[in-house]
């Protein structure tokens, strides 16, 4: 009695493994590329222990009240907040595909992005003239590394997306496009979520001291 | 060739799931007006100084940002306990266990390495 119902629905369990054998692991790619950002994440988490740990170093040098402009800070952090909104208008644009919307949402988180190195490569400018650079305490060698290796994320991030642009004119919103544009968009707002801490433990605390 | 290759991501699009999350306009402006408000206070706080107790302005600081990050997390990283079967929520949840780790106990570590420290090697430190 037992035996004669079980062996037909292991029979079906076995049917079912071939069927669901046939399909591909959909999302694999996006698990994959969090799974990057999370130990990216570790490296920010290193770089920021780092800074909290020296950021009373100052060696006889400027401290951050001596150095931060906070307007220009605050400047720098709304490009990005602005560049995480358009690029959310860019992902809305590429699920109505609408590859014309998603290009032109993706030129302009581009450009925020672009004004956001820029003010930041400015700052870097000021305070190496004013001769903080990396090189003159502790402190602003942790600034400088933790910053900078954000900045550098920035940049990278701007060059994907502009090949990304290239890409999307040449093939439009293929399958492979899509999924090239949510994996950016994870990096792009895993990097304001970075910027976060930047700028409230580097240059709002920073600022108090 | 393209145009076979287009239509087959149509069909696989209708019928299947979209690689990535689902997103919506009013999610996105929700989380956006959200991150404003939580960034101005900050800025505000500390540019305006509000707060005589420089103790009391780090940990409001400290806790807006602790806001910020979470609504990012929601609102444009779109996490939740489903997506991925649940591997993305457990990977982040080990990553903020590291994170948490690495930032107390260095932080840790390295103030009592301060404080034990013999006075004479203090360099003109505070």
């Amino acid at each position: 009695m037992s035996h004669s119902t079980v062996s037909p629905a292991a029979q079906a369990g076995q049917f079912d493994f071939l069927v669901k054998g046939e399909h591909h692991v959909a999302n694999g790619t996006l698990l994959g590329f969090w799974l990057y950002l999370m130990s990216d994440c570790l490296i920010f988490a290193a770089l920021f222990a780092t800074y909290g740990v020296l950021s009373q170093n100052y060696a006889g040098g400027p401290s951050g009240a001596d150095l931060f402009d906070l307007p220009l800070v605050a400047l720098n952090t709304s490009f990005l907040l602005f560049s995480s909104i358009t690029y959310g208008f860019a992902m809305l644009q590429m699920q109505q595909r609408k590859l014309k919307g998603t290009m032109i949402w993706l030129a302009i988180t581009g450009v925020f992005g672009a004004g956001f190195l820029g003010l930041e490569l400015y700052e870097f400018y000021h305070l190496l003239h004013q001769g903080a650079g990396p090189q003159r305490s502790a402190f602003l060698s942790a600034f400088f590394t933790l910053v900078g290796t954000h900045g550098l994320h920035v940049c990278i991030g701007i060059i994907w997306l502009v090949t990304l642009l290239f890409q999307l004119r040449k093939h439009g919103l293929t399958t492979a496009n899509r999924r090239r544009l949510f994996c950016l968009s994870m990096f792009w707002h895993f990097l304001d979520v970075v910027w976060i801490g930047v700028f409230t433990i580097v240059y709002l605390m920073g600022s108090l001291s | 060739m393209s145009e076979l290759s287009h239509n087959h991501d149509e069909h696989h699009a209708d019928h299947h799931q979209e690689e990535g999350p689902h997103s919506s306009f009013s999610g996105y402006m929700l989380g956006f007006m959200a991150s404003v408000f939580l960034t101005a206070i900050p800025f505000w706080l500390v540019m305006g100084d509000v707060f005589s107790s420089r103790n009391t302005t780090v940990l409001i600081i400290l806790a807006f940002a602790l806001v910020q990050i979470l609504v990012h997390m929601v609102y444009f990283l779109h996490m939740n306990f489903q997506s991925e079967g649940g591997w993305t929520m457990l990977s982040l949840i080990f990553t903020v266990v590291l994170l948490f780790i690495t930032l107390s106990g260095s932080l840790w570590v390295m103030y009592h390495m301060n404080v034990n420290m013999m006075p004479s090697m203090m360099s003109g430190g505070s």
